[in-house]
């Protein structure tokens, strides 16, 4: 890679390090990351597809509370770098794709660590904005917590940077190195992973009162025909008309007599 | 003290909006948000306070522990908003009242954020995204990125206002009804959604035989017969292609072999296609809730697809 493709990547993982604890612009979803990086480094298609399978894969990776989530900052970065040595070396898309995807998954657990220890680091970094706030200084709030922010990019960058120079024939010896059955053994495995990220958010959200829903979205996604907007806008009109009936039905039972028509009769009469 | 009352512009307000997308910027295990809040306030606290002391209890002020949604949080700093332009102006507004509000709205609003965004919208606009770009197609990461940050950025303006807006009387509604409802629209299409990416997205297939049928004939193409068309040459080929074709479309994939083999996948799907996907996510819910680390569980997957596929069953 040349000098300034890597100065592009670390620029990519920078941003994508500062959003995965801001987590407001998305630069950090695999969608994006491995698009930006395919980009920058002239592996535009294998980029898009990559991102694609790692975001289906990361759908449900959110960090609620204290619930931890795999890191997808690092994740997406990381393999996408990994990829695109692999296909500098003379690899094919799909095994580079197929590897990538595999390391994914190891690399989210490392940057979960990484992501705690800056999250630990800004406890004297608030610490001095304290300090700060009690002087008046407003500039040294103002850069404070953008050395913090910074700090969160830095914790992205550094590892692609040192990713970038990893010699393309150390990724090939590894690759060829695979026999095909743990290749394909992955592959299995890796199509199963995003059953982890939808159960993480089925078990935020699940009450007795929405698990109707959740079949009738399983079994309506069997019709291919229906693309995800289209399941998409079943799923609102479910969602308004459910909260209009119960409305009907909570305002009907607060009216005496409702549902008995000759009682309400017989009532009026005394 | 009305001819000299401060108000904050719209320039000002745009600059809190600003700032407040880095609320997370300094993260921290102690007070969380708190750097990132203040960060926030400072250009209202700047024009609001020309006073060095009464600046510097601001800022204080501001520093206590915060954490919500980053997104939901725009309603209360528009709320604060205008508790400070109160205070500014004179107004009895105690800190603990400003505190109070903060922590007041934190809880219930994360508890409506998290559903909304992190649950329903990401997912929805992620997998649709994704189901592009699984092709290659360039529209599928522009589609995500576009429309989330034209949703994320409107919201938090216009919760922003909503909050300066209405200040303090916002905080009655919170807990009740809209709130509420939000909040169970987005569980419902949430699950909805998710129903449909699970049967769509979880791919497990069980490669074990049930069964080896030999049909008779008729039930396959005869492809001895389609050989002797096509070793005719020219016309012949194509006639042997038609022949095969138009067979294929009358008996389908199963047509294509004498022999016809029954996978455990055809069995299951006939029942329900992606049984076996369901299946997988109940019981990555269960041992989710059995405090199973995610992490071990993506790793326990790779392990099984390694190990079925060695004793052949995936």
């Amino acid at each position: 890679m040349s000098v300034f493709t890597i100065i592009l990547i670390v620029i990519v993982a920078f941003l994508a390090g500062m959003e995965g604890v801001l987590d407001q612009w998305q630069f950090h979803q695999p969608l994006v990351a491995c698009t930006l990086i395919g980009l920058v480094s002239g592996y535009f298609e294998a980029g898009i597809i990559l991102g694609g399978t790692l975001q289906m894969m990361a759908l449900g990776w959110a960090n609620v509370g204290a619930a931890v989530a795999p890191d997808a900052a690092l994740a997406s970065v990381a393999s996408a770098i990994l990829m695109v040595i692999a296909m500098i070396g003379g690899s094919d898309q799909a095994t580079a794709i197929t590897t990538a995807i595999a390391v994914a998954v190891p690399l989210s657990v490392a940057g979960l660590f990484l992501t705690m220890i800056v999250r630990t680091i800004a406890i004297p970094i608030v610490h001095i904005m304290d300090g700060a706030a009690a002087k008046g200084d407003f500039m040294a709030i103002d850069v404070w917590s953008i050395i913090a922010i910074c700090l969160q990019g830095i914790r992205i960058a550094i590892p692609a940077a040192a990713l970038c120079f990893i010699p393309s024939e150390a990724v090939m010896g590894v690759l060829e190195m695979m026999p095909d059955w743990l290749n394909e053994g992955m592959t299995i495995g890796g199509g199963m992973v995003a059953a982890v990220g939808y159960a993480m958010v089925i078990n935020m959200m699940a009450t007795k009162e929405v698990w109707p829903f959740f079949a009738l979205g399983f079994c309506l996604a069997a019709i291919s025909q229906l693309t995800l907007i289209a399941l998409g806008v079943i799923g609102i009109c479910l969602a308004l008309i459910y909260l209009g009936l119960k409305e009907i039905g909570q305002s009907g039972a607060g009216a005496a007599g409702s549902g008995d028509p000759l009682g309400d009769i017989l009532d009026d009469y005394e | 003290m009305a001819e000299n009352k401060v108000t904050l512009s719209k320039n000002d307000r745009l600059a809190v909006w600003f700032r407040h997308q880095y609320l997370q910027g300094s993260w921290n295990y102690e007070r969380m948000q708190n750097g990132g809040w203040c960060f926030s306030m400072i250009p209202a606290i700047k024009k609001l306070y020309p006073n060095k002391d009464d600046q510097i209890a601001a800022l204080k002020r501001h520093m206590e522990f915060y954490n919500t949604h980053p997104y939901v949080s725009s309603p209360v700093i528009g709320v604060t908003l205008a508790l400070e332009e109160d205070r500014a102006n004179g107004a009895p507004v105690e800190d603990a009242a400003i505190q109070g509000v903060k922590v007041g709205m934190m809880g219930p609003l994360a508890g409506v954020g998290d559903p909304v965004f992190w649950f329903t919208l990401r997912p929805l606009l992620g997998a649709l995204g994704a189901g592009l770009a699984m092709s290659g197609n360039i529209m599928g990461p522009i589609l995500f990125f576009v429309l989330w940050n034209v949703i994320r950025l409107a919201f938090e303006w216009y919760t922003q206002e909503f909050g300066y807006k209405l200040g303090t009387s916002i905080t009655k509604d919170l807990g009740g009804g809209l709130m509420g409802k939000i909040t169970e629209g987005a569980s419902i299409l949430g699950m909805f959604v998710i129903g449909g990416l699970v049967q769509r997205w979880v791919s497990i297939s069980f490669a074990p035989v049930v069964s080896r049928v030999e049909q008779s004939d008729g039930a396959f193409i005869d492809w001895t017969a389609i050989a002797d068309t096509a070793g005719q040459g020219g016309q012949g080929v194509a006639d042997a292609i038609h022949s095969a074709l138009s067979q294929y479309a009358s008996l389908g994939a199963t047509g294509l072999e004498q022999i016809k083999v029954t996978t455990l996948q055809a069995n299951l799907d006939q029942l329900i296609p992606g049984l076996a996907a369901v299946c997988v996510t109940l019981l990555c819910c269960w041992l989710l809730k059995k405090k199973v680390s995610p992490i071990v569980i993506i790793i326990g997957m790779f392990a099984v697809g390694i190990l079925g596929h060695l004793a052949g069953l995936l």
